[in-house]
């Protein structure tokens, strides 16, 4: 896996995830600057990570989506690359177009900093690859914009299509407004692009890969994805 | 030139902030408040005298960035 992160102002978890990819690849992605207009040859997996780009000013991940780097990530998205964007990422890539809706303010208008329970809607996907269908994993979420909102016509796609990977849910997978803490429509927590090649999620899965620290429940998401990039190798 | 966009939520949008601001005002006892939607006002400065491509540019600075019309409209008003 030959993973790139995106670093923006104000990014604050770009080290958790350089560890995570480290961690199950072996190999340490290449850290890339916001005013980039490249991505490193090679490169097969961009991940947007979590934080507070520019400060979230106007809209969160908006002056972030508008970056320089972000033309050489469209340009690895239409030839079909991976791209994971976490938190702030998934913000960006609704933002940039990538993605379909966006994110507002949860609905219980606080910061919530706290383990969910997601249910992973498919399997045969490389950004679910590492788990079972229905299989419900436990990671951290950090987040005040993370209330996912789009018109009719686009959840009826992203549904009908299989779309949404992720789901909050309880933590015997059930889809429950109580387990749904930040309000988002469908209780979606993840989608991927029309192409099945670009997935955003609110939750944190790189904060819940090791033992000595807690809940290793994220570490199929990484590890779906080093496999999948090495049979496509 | 002197110009403001103003960016307001569709109708129809959940505006949390809006209803979190209706609750203070009527804790705050300011009576008759039935509904806040909240929105942003950008006050902008341009070079130049042409009021039809100052409007142009506005439009576009609305729609690449200042709105996201997912979930935004925008008004563009050309002060002079």
């Amino acid at each position: 896996m030959k993973a790139a992160i995106l670093v923006f102002p104000g990014i604050n978890r770009e080290r958790d995830m350089a560890r995570t990819l480290k961690l199950v690849s072996g190999r340490d992605p290449a850290m890339v600057w916001h005013a980039e207009t490249a991505l490193p040859a090679g490169t097969d997996l961009v991940v947007i990570p979590g934080g507070f780009s520019y400060g979230d000013y106007l809209r969160c991940g908006a002056i972030a989506a508008r970056a320089p780097v972000m033309d050489a990530v469209r340009a690895h998205a239409a030839k079909g690359g991976l791209v994971l964007g976490v938190c702030n990422g998934f913000q960006i890539l609704c933002e940039s177009g990538l993605l379909p809706g966006l994110l507002m303010r949860n609905a219980g208008l606080k910061f919530i900093c706290r383990d969910v329970y997601l249910r992973v809607e498919r399997a045969d996907t490389p950004f679910t690859a590492g788990y079972k269908k229905n299989q419900v994993i436990r990671v951290p979420v950090a987040h005040g914009e993370g209330n996912y909102i789009a018109d009719g016509e686009t959840i009826a796609k992203l549904e009908g299509e299989g779309r949404v990977l992720y789901r909050y849910a309880s933590p015997d997978g059930m889809i429950d407004p109580d387990w749904n803490h930040n309000g988002a429509m469908n209780a979606i927590a993840g989608i991927v692009s029309e192409r099945g090649n670009v997935l955003g999620m609110m939750p944190h899965p790189e904060n819940h890969v090791d033992a000595a620290i807690g809940p290793t429940d994220g570490r199929g998401l990484f590890a779906g994805l080093n496999d999948h990039l090495a049979k496509a190798a | 030139m002197k110009a403001r966009v103003t960016v307001t939520l569709k109708s129809g949008v959940l505006d949390p902030q809006g209803k979190a601001i209706e609750g203070a005002l009527r804790s705050l006892g300011v009576d008759g408040v039935t509904s806040v939607r909240q929105g942003k006002v950008f006050d902008i400065e341009l070079a130049g005298g042409d009021k039809a491509g100052a409007e142009a540019a506005l439009k576009q600075a609305a729609e690449k960035l200042l709105a996201n019309m997912v979930i935004e409209n925008y008004r563009v008003e050309v002060l002079g």
